[in-house]
């Protein structure tokens, strides 16, 4: 027997509500402890960091092409192009090696 | 109305109108990525059964990219419904870290409504452009990039359900990477300014490829091996680069 779907989303919304607004919620003031305090500035680079690398090369079906999105997304984004500039940069870059590549 | 330079913490209405439109601009981007990644969202939502209704729905609550991904492979196996809220909770839990995170940045008096708010879509960019804001966040500036990146988030996730297939699979390996420019956009223009922070990403890429070869660590799924690693290197980062909240306002602020 299947199971149903709408039961699935329901508690995959719960569970992924309750992480995020349990913090905001919870804690009300400002945390004085030194090593809390950098710990949880350095936590949003490092997990970001984490995600993109070395997973960009994996989403391509050709490695080389997701590097080549990776230095190109880097040197764009180290040049202050915006969000959408570089994202769609990495995606041209990935399309167009692709093409040549193969 | 004199406009007067007022504390963050103090929201006047056409302050937070203004927020809001500010938070539209910088949301739109935002949505646009969106709009391509959740396309490929889509795809692995068809694959598990959801029909383009149910994964605008699942989208629409959930937000959240590598967390629904994961529950579809879950679904289109047909787990067990424990399974899938153990995975959405670890692929989800770095939303916990940036949830404490941006708890720092709020004014001691945000009312309770804004911070059940702000939860709703407490999503990786929306993070990353509401904590480069200097000082105080306006809740109504996280609302305007909200509302426009959220609709695109849920309706690209079910165009993706629809016409997913359609697409060639080279149209499909160029918009997977547009994830991962978001992400970049986010965290290397601040490393540029702050060297230990361009030490720490540079040393985030290394870590993380030697994890996904070495025996062991590499078994782990994507998900728990992203939240071990960012604890035990944020971990280090603050215990050999302690940093004065003066200092760390600063470079949040930059952008």
């Amino acid at each position: 027997m299947s199971n149903n779907i709408y039961i699935y989303i329901g508690i995959m919304a719960a569970v992924t509500y309750a992480i995020r607004v349990l913090p905001l919620t919870l804690i009300r003031r400002k945390i004085k402890n030194t090593f809390l305090k950098s710990f949880l500035f350095y936590v949003p680079y490092v997990t970001l960091s984490v995600m993109t690398f070395p997973a960009i090369i994996e989403a391509t079906q050709s490695p080389v092409a997701g590097a080549a999105a990776l230095i190109i997304g880097i040197v764009l984004a180290f040049f202050g192009a915006n969000l959408f500039i570089v994202a769609a940069a990495c995606c041209t870059t990935v399309l167009l090696l692709e093409l040549f590549l193969s | 109305m004199k406009k007067e330079k007022t504390s963050h913490s103090t929201y006047r209405i056409e302050n937070n109108k203004k927020a809001f439109l500010s938070g539209l601009r910088d949301g739109f981007p935002i949505a646009l990525g969106y709009f391509a990644v959740s396309f490929s969202l889509g795809i692995a939502a068809r694959q598990a059964g959801l029909s383009a209704f149910q994964g605008f729905l699942a989208s629409l609550l959930n937000n959240a990219s590598a967390g629904e991904y994961a529950a579809f492979v879950l679904i289109s196996a047909n787990a067990p419904y424990f399974e899938v809220a153990v995975i959405t909770l670890i692929t989800n839990a770095r939303y916990f870290l940036m949830g404490c995170a941006l708890s720092q940045r709020l004014s001691p008096e945000t009312p309770l409504r804004h911070r059940l708010l702000l939860g709703y879509d407490l999503a990786d960019e929306i993070f990353g452009i509401t904590i480069a804001k200097r000082g105080y966040i306006n809740p109504y500036y996280t609302y305007g990039a909200v509302t426009i990146a959220a609709p695109c988030w849920a309706t690209g996730t079910s165009l993706g359900i629809i016409a997913g297939n359609l697409l060639p699979s080279r149209a499909v390996s160029a918009l997977s990477v547009a994830l991962y420019g978001m992400f970049l956009s986010v965290i290397i223009p601040p490393a540029r300014k702050n060297k230990i922070l361009a030490g720490l990403v540079a040393l985030s890429f290394a870590i993380s490829l030697a994890s996904s070869i070495l025996p062991l660590i590499s078994d782990l799924q994507n998900g728990t091996r992203t939240i071990i690693l960012t604890v035990v290197i944020s971990s280090a980062a603050a215990l050999c680069f302690p940093i004065k909240e003066e200092i760390a306002e600063e470079e949040k602020g930059e952008k």
